[in-house]
């Protein structure tokens, strides 16, 4: 009987990428505790990201955002069988060490905390553990995985329930992407220079027509139809953060956005789960806002 | 779900992506791709999948489960949830994330029967703890807890505990379609 013995390779940019291809067409959950991880596990979410304030407590309580105590993701982590992923500050690499070693499964390196270096962000690649990060733009989703990222989402404008800016970061990077593929081999180092990202990465995108990592959109998502308008722009999957415990009926939305998620181009499928689903979350018009976490990292 | 459609259409397989119970008719065979047994379970029930795969099933419709796709596939789960279900096809019990959480994840060489070394990328995968004897097992790993199946077959449903569809080997889908 044939057999492999054990030679294996933990931590490779294929293993790290991995777990993100298996997410591909699903919905990521923010949680504050087990209760809610356990709904967001009912509901078919395919991950949670684990924080202490969902975005629109942090932008209301104002202060300074940090990880999350190791206590509550361990209990949330007990609690749910599915991959639990949790924030750590932009450039704040310790935070992302204590992450790796509570096991996390994923580690936002995110701009909803507040930064705590406002040069450099973490460098991804010493981490066996793979990380995400926002972007708004190509330039920056290539700098970040130049950095190690093995997943990209929009920024979109966390705690707002608004979904302009999740649209708009798509749509640049989708157009950015465009007018990569149909670049010439000579106009790669100028684009290369106009976009501040890595030579190798610009011509790798150039010849694939995408990212060489997944692409997912956050920010701003809090309805079924919101969900099918950023997978018909291209996500690969969502992020939802405030949308769904800020809503009336958190149980029946979390399931709403994961069928408008999987049908997202069946307007028949999102137009049933969308009925009588009770109030979205408020939400608030981004013009208005003191504060854009989006401007938060570079 | 893509990089199947791609490894399968390279081995020669025309291609359809069920997400409802329609698609399921005309179909040779059925790839169970990983993801979250939990998410794809309650996919299958809303979706009305679930009756009419049972049906198919058990008429004789060929399955490959890969990941989550095999926990769908075992009699038994463990460290699933407790009203976790499963279509209860191949002999086995199984363990939900077995080899760990994604910083264990890992990959290694998979020495299958008849095919020779192919890349194995587990990924928070399920270990296969106890099995039958009736069931064909095509490659064990041992992680350092002694052997494990990693691939296994009964009949027409094939089980595998690690992702062939995330490499550029295509060995395991072709021993899969060659068998239809």
């Amino acid at each position: 009987m044939s057999s492999s013995h054990d030679s294996s390779t933990i931590g490779s940019a294929l293993v790290k990428r991995g777990l993100a291809d298996m997410l591909r067409g699903g919905v990521i959950m923010d949680v504050v505790n087990p209760e809610q991880a356990k709904i967001a596990e009912d509901s078919g979410a395919v991950a949670v990201m684990a924080l202490e304030r969902v975005p629109s407590d942090i932008r209301r309580d104002g202060g300074v955002a940090r990880m999350s105590d190791p206590e509550m993701i361990q209990g949330i982590q007990a609690a749910v069988t599915i991959p639990v992923m949790a924030k750590a500050r932009i450039g704040h690499f310790a935070e992302a060490q204590i992450l790796e070693a509570l096991d996390v499964d994923y580690v936002d390196e995110s701009e909803v905390l507040t930064p705590a270096d406002e040069e450099n962000h973490i460098d991804k690649w010493a981490f066996t553990v793979p990380f995400v990060c926002g972007a708004t733009n190509l330039g920056e989703a290539l700098r970040r995985i130049g950095e190690g990222a093995c997943l990209i989402r929009s920024k979109g404008e966390a705690g707002t329930g608004n979904v302009v800016e999740a649209v708009r970061h798509l749509r640049t990077i989708n157009a950015q992407l465009r007018r990569l593929q149909s670049a010439d081999a000579n106009e790669l180092f100028a684009l290369a220079k106009d976009l501040q990202a890595p030579l190798p990465l610009i011509q790798e995108v150039s010849l694939t027509g995408k990212l060489p990592v997944p692409l997912f959109c956050a920010g701003g998502i809090s309805t079924p139809a919101d969900a099918a308008l950023v997978l018909q722009l291209g996500a690969e999957a969502i992020f939802v953060g405030s949308g769904i415990f800020k809503s009336d009926d958190p149980e029946r939305m979390a399931k709403a956005i994961v069928e408008a998620t999987t049908h997202f181009r069946d307007a028949h499928v999102v137009a049933k789960v969308s009925t009588g689903l009770g109030a979205a979350m408020k939400g608030i018009e981004t013009a208005s806002l003191e504060q854009r976490l989006a401007e938060r990292g570079w | 779900m893509r990089e199947h459609t791609s490894m399968l259409e390279r081995v020669g397989a025309d291609v359809v992506a069920v997400r409802s119970v329609e698609q399921l008719d005309d179909l040779d065979g059925l790839v169970m791709p990983g993801g979250e047994s939990t998410t794809i379970a309650y996919l299958l029930t809303t979706s009305d999948i679930r009756p009419t795969l049972e049906k198919k099933i058990e008429d004789g419709l060929s399955v490959l489960g890969t990941c989550a796709g095999l926990i769908l596939l075992a009699h038994e789960i463990l460290d699933g949830r407790s009203d976790q279900w499963s279509f209860d096809v191949l002999p086995l019990a199984v363990r939900r994330n077995g080899y760990g959480r994604q910083i264990s994840s890992f990959e290694t060489l998979v020495n299958v029967k008849g095919v020779g070394e192919v890349p194995g990328v587990f990924i928070r995968a399920p270990k296969i703890e106890t099995w039958s004897e009736d069931l064909e097992v095509l490659a064990f790993h041992d992680h350092g807890d002694g052997e494990h199946p990693v691939l296994v077959r009964r009949e027409r449903i094939w089980g595998c505990s690690f992702h062939p569809e995330l490499t550029n080997d295509e060995r395991i889908h072709r021993l899969f379609v060659d068998a239809l």
